[in-house]
């Protein structure tokens, strides 16, 4: 009962409990931070994680050079200090630092939002399925089927003829597709979860099936949803690449780590410095996400002090 | 018969094998050959693409069919006659056999004609028959399969009736669509003639597997006429399409010869592996067309405009860097029939009073800085379509035009393209034969489907349509260099460049030439190691 | 238990019946055409060609036909592989696609969860940062970035072992793309299951367990690991359906014969015949794999009941 106390203090939006648990809720959510600014790990990976977002931000201000402009003499350079291409110019002549930049505002954007959407669909899903069992978890999960099936290239093709070319609904999009499988391991979890004391005996207790799954469940699954979420972070991004392709993310001359990773890849033994830089700081963030995912699991988990 | 060539695909197979395992020396040779695409059929009526071209007219042989530079010779056919008018054919058939032994007959060019002139069979390409007299009646169901300008006159003599002098027919005999076909196989087996175990050939090569995505493999046909001559006896094409893998299969010696690299590796390739880097002119044209029924491009000074800001030169020399030649016509130089194509007016001024004046063109047309001129480029994904793109949109930049940059898979892009739906955006055209008439066809009003800017003059109609009755060659170049200059004038096209073939050939392939259409057949090829 | 699985059985009927329906029209309505390339096809030819596929037919009439077709099992020409039936095609590919993936999965489902476990029971300490590490990196490199680079080592460089191709099937052409195939999925599989098992080592059962004084090996492999399995199995099912179906990027790379090209391949080309038939045939491997994964439940976890 403790635990799910504290714990249900991280999901504000999900919280409904009243005021003056919420203030209790706070001062415990205050102690999870305390204890993730113990993690180093963590704490490093949220120092650069900042640092690769301030770099997006403020990108023009970093570089002598526009993202989208070509430098006729510089075609396909390698890196060089004295010129400012600090990361070398693309096979078009463009500054692959700047671009780079910019390609973090379209994957970081896609990271977040894509995983944000799968997180909250695919646990509230996952958690009502598994909380309510019976026809009704049978009912959800075979849509869950379905939607595996369906071929994912046309669902967004139709998406975009609908709803038009729009960066965020690629994003949601993404996220949208990607919440399956978080809501199968949600739903499993959920299953193990509903048949320990606390649930049951918050059930006899009369407590609502909404306040149930808020309080004891959700909570309860966190530590694989959170991992999952560290491991959805570099798919959506590297999916973006292949709707990229189909034309359906972003639109030269914008681009994003995706898109450069892949040309780079293709390139790997021509301008190896396309595929090294990008693929850097995906790689870095990518271990960010993770290191801080492990020091939340841990913050959160009273048990493991 | 069966255990011969059950015997025959016995030995390839394990010849193969061994050659996979890189370790005995052989007596059998055998190229491999990296072909970048999946073959759709194995029947010749239901084939479009140069790969599945390579594979086919390795197996079949027309009429006539190609030297080592890719010219028309005889083939099947070893003499013919022409009529005074140029409009009909008498081919004289050698004495020649299907690879089960059967002769090869003109009954079976006759059969293979009218099957892909039949509006049953679906064929893709049979629009390139459409010269031959009633192809396209044929093929729209309003007249009988019999009347089809080919008729056999006895098993050795067939007669081609055409519409009008093509003078380009004996090169078109050399397409995998003019193929015959074993009509004693194909009566018998129906659609599943071109199963392993029923198909027969009667080119140099025949079947002996076909594993989807993974190879083809095929042996001397023994029963071909010329067989004695042939020095490779074994042919394995590779579909895969990753080009940087197939490099490195080349490296690895995995394969011999690879069609179409990648020309992001030139710089790699040309440093790492200059004696096998082929390039060469090849018969095509890289355009942009644009979309005349668009409001902002009726006006001929935006057309002109758009095309003269291009720096043609500056994509060619640091972009492609593959040797592709600037265009500023529709049909590349050096193709037969015609001579120097009808260039662009301003072909030959420097690069900055061509920006002046595009830009004194547009401010006529009624664009400046506050007004300036906005619209899409569309290409298909690919990653020279795109360096291209970026180039020519940020040329566009400075003479104050907006366009902004939209790809989209080939699929889409081409129905947008027929559909009409677009503004500014990628085409390209190979030449299926070696004359003019090929690429100056797309821009006649009646071309519909290809011509997708929908570019209409009746005087360029006009003209094509005095070129296609006109027997004097002389006359006939004359009357489409006039057509191409009035479209010169009018731009509804913006040439940007002339293909080159683009391939890796290993040191020890002798046999290979250059040729203009890139076809380079096993016959002619041999391996020295 | 045998009651439940039936009843799933069963239920896999409407479910696939609203894949079909969903994707069929799905499919048709996607700008672009199985005809629309390069080179445009007159009308007049175009024509001809829908005739023959009865595309010429309104679209509810062309649905109901192709329902009647799949009742019968027959998924039709493929547009593109004109000498190949759809059936032709996925059975064909099938055995390599299952034989690559399934000892790909195998192989990421040992190591995964071993490598997975070796990090949380050494929390914290090097052993965990550095496995963590590889299988970070396993995830942050694509595999079509890591593919090119084992092909460039060791058949380029190396010459150990063949770049792309299949020989005649023998095993040394499988190995890069079963390595390439399984390398993210171990990373995957040793992330979660170094998150579960930590969180299950510091359950109360696994407390009581190691107070009975049961020996750790045992408290180890009879409970901890299986109640640290439930996200990964949950995880198993669908991946496993992915990767046994093939992988587009590793069967362009290495050039092999399975199926998985035809799920991209087949929606770009627009072969509405292939995309259906491969809706269809992985449709019904995630409805067995997820009834798979729901019953190992059941034997994961005693507290899990299985109803219908």
């Amino acid at each position: 009962m403790i635990k799910t106390d504290r714990l249900k203090a991280v999901i504000p939006v999900l919280d409904t409990s009243e005021p003056e648990r919420e203030i209790k809720g706070r001062s415990l959510w205050q102690d999870a931070w305390r204890r993730l600014l113990q993690n180093k790990a963590a704490v490093v990976s949220m120092v650069l994680l900042g640092i690769i977002a301030l770099m997006a931000i403020f990108a023009p201000w970093l570089s002598p050079y526009p993202y989208d402009e070509i430098y006729w003499d510089y075609i396909q350079s390698p890196p060089n200090w004295d010129t400012a291409h600090w990361f070398g110019t693309d096979s078009n002549g463009r500054d692959l630092f700047i671009r780079v930049l910019y390609g973090a505002r379209v994957s970081l954007m896609v990271g977040f939002l894509a995983t944000g959407v799968s997180l909250i669909i695919g646990v509230t899903y996952g958690a009502i399925a598994g909380y309510f069992g019976g026809r009704i978890d049978n009912l959800m999960m075979r849509f869950v089927d379905i939607m595996y099936s369906l071929p994912f290239m046309f669902f967004v093709i139709l998406l975009m003829v609908v709803f038009g070319r729009n960066i965020f609904l690629i994003f949601i999009a993404l996220g949208a597709v990607e919440w399956l499988t978080m809501a199968r391991i949600v739903r499993g979890q959920t299953l193990s979860v509903k048949r320990k004391e606390y649930v049951e005996a918050a059930h006899a207790g009369g407590v609502s099936n909404f306040k149930i799954i808020m309080r004891h469940i959700i909570p309860n699954v966190l530590g694989p949803v959170i991992v999952y979420v560290t491991l959805t972070v570099p798919q959506v991004i590297l999916t973006e690449s292949f709707l990229s392709f189909l034309g359906l993310g972003v639109q030269e001359p914008l681009t994003s780590w995706g898109v450069l990773i892949s040309e780079g890849a293709k390139l790997m033994e021509v301008a190896p410095w396309l595929l090294v830089y990008p693929a850097i700081f995906l790689a870095v963030t990518l271990f960010c996400f993770n290191f801080i995912g492990d020091g939340l699991r841990d913050a959160l988990d009273p048990k493991d002090r | 018969m069966i255990l011969n060539r059950l015997g025959r695909f016995l030995t390839a197979t394990t010849l193969s094998f061994s050659l996979l395992t890189s370790t005995a020396v052989l007596a059998d040779t055998t190229i491999r050959i990296g072909n970048q695409g999946e073959p759709s059929s194995l029947d010749p009526h239901y084939l479009s693409g140069d790969w599945e071209d390579r594979i086919i007219s390795d197996m079949f042989m027309g009429l006539t069919t190609e030297d080592a530079k890719g010219d028309a010779i005889p083939g099947v056919a070893d003499s013919w006659d022409i009529s005074p008018d140029g409009t009909v054919y008498t081919f004289h058939l050698r004495d020649s056999k299907w690879s089960d032994g059967q002769p090869v007959t003109a009954y079976d060019f006759e059969y293979a004609m009218r099957r892909i002139m039949n509006p049953e069979t679906a064929a893709e390409y049979a629009s390139l028959l459409y010269v031959i007299k009633n192809g396209e009646e044929v093929n729209t169901g309003k007249a009988p399969l019999e009347s089809l300008g080919v008729k056999a006159l006895d098993d050795k003599t067939l007669q081609i009736t055409l519409t009008g002098p093509a003078p380009y027919l004996l090169s078109l005999l050399t397409h995998y669509t003019t193929f015959p076909i074993p009509k004693h196989v194909v009566e018998k087996y129906g659609k599943d003639w071109i199963k392993k175990e029923h198909i027969v050939s009667n080119g140099p090569y025949e079947l002996v597997e076909w594993l989807p995505n993974t190879h083809v493999k095929l042996t001397k046909n023994e029963d071909f006429w010329d067989v004695k001559k042939l020095k490779i006896d074994n042919v394995v094409y590779y579909p895969q399409e990753d080009g940087p893998a197939l490099i490195k299969r080349m490296r690895a010696g995995e394969i011999d010869v690879l069609y179409k690299f990648p020309s992001g590796q030139i710089d790699w390739l040309k440093t790492n592996m200059p004696k096998e880097t082929r390039v060469a002119p090849y018969q095509g044209v890289y355009y942009y067309p644009i979309n005349t029924q668009k409001p902002q491009f009726q006006d001929k000074r935006v057309r002109e405009a758009l095309s003269m800001a291009i720096d043609r030169h500056l994509i060619m020399d640091k972009v492609l860097k593959t040797g592709e030649i600037a265009a500023y016509s529709m049909v590349p130089p050096g193709t037969s029939n015609y001579g120097t194509p009808s260039y662009t007016s301003w072909k030959e001024k420097p690069m900055d009073e061509r920006i002046a004046e595009a830009k004194r063109l547009l401010k006529e047309a009624g664009y400046d800085e506050s007004h300036p001129l906005k619209f899409q480029l569309k290409y298909n994904t690919d990653d020279n379509h795109k360096r291209i793109a970026i180039a020519v949109a940020q040329m566009w930049k400075k003479i104050g035009v907006q366009a902004e940059l939209f790809n989209s898979e080939v699929k889409v892009h081409y129905a947008d393209l027929k559909q009409g739906n677009f503004e500014v955006a990628r085409a390209g055209w190979v030449a299926d034969y070696n004359d003019p008439q090929n690429f100056l066809f797309l821009l006649e009003s009646r071309s519909k489907s290809l011509n997708y800017g929908n570019y209409e003059n009746p005087q360029y109609d006009k003209l094509m349509e005095e070129a296609y009755i006109e027997s004097d060659l002389k006359k006939r170049a004359q009357t489409m260099k006039q057509a191409e200059a009035i479209a010169m004038e009018d731009l509804p096209i913006i040439p940007i460049y002339y293909y080159v073939s683009k391939n890796l050939v290993a040191n020890y392939v002798d046999g290979w030439q250059d040729a203009v259409n890139d076809k380079h057949r096993t016959r002619w090829l041999s391996l020295n190691k | 238990m045998w009651h439940y699985f039936f009843r799933r059985l069963l239920t896999a009927i409407p479910t696939l019946l609203i894949v079909i329906t969903i994707a069929f029209f799905m499919m048709r309505i996607a700008p672009g055409g199985p005809w629309d390339q390069e080179r445009a096809l007159p009308p007049e030819i175009e024509a001809n060609i829908l005739k023959a596929y009865d595309m010429d037919k309104p679209l509810v009439q062309q649905y109901f036909l192709y329902l009647g077709k799949v009742l019968t099992g027959d998924f039709g020409p493929s547009f593109k592989f004109k000498d190949f039936s759809v059936n032709d095609l996925l059975l064909n590919g099938f055995p390599a696609s299952l034989q690559i993936g399934g000892i790909a999965i195998l192989l990421a489902l040992v190591v995964g969860t071993l490598l997975g476990s070796m990090a949380a029971l050494r929390k914290n300490s090097a052993t965990d940062y550095s496995v963590m590490t590889v299988a970070m990196t396993g995830i942050a490199i694509p595999n079509f970035v890591m593919a090119p680079i084992l092909t460039l080592i060791l058949g380029v460089y190396l010459s150990w072992l063949p770049v792309a191709g299949w020989g005649d099937g023998e095993f040394k052409y499988k190995i890069l793309p079963i390595l390439s195939l399984a390398l993210p999925q171990v990373a995957y599989i040793a992330r979660l299951t170094r998150g579960s098992m930590i969180e299950v080592l510091h359950s109360n059962y696994i407390r009581t367990a190691r107070a009975k004084g049961l020996r750790e090996h045992l408290v180890l492999l009879r409970h901890a690991l299986k109640g640290a399995m439930l996200p990964v199995v949950s995880y198993l099912g669908p991946a496993t359906a992915a990767v046994i179906t093939g992988s587009v990027v590793i069967e362009t790379i290495f050039d092999i014969p399975g199926v998985g090209r035809y799920f991209v391949q087949g929606a770009l080309n627009r072969d509405y015949p292939l995309v259906m038939g491969t809706v269809i045939f992985y449709g019904m491997l995630i409805i067995m794999l997820n009834l798979l994964v729901d019953v190992i439940y059941g034997l994961l976890d005693p507290k899990v009941r299985l109803q219908d």
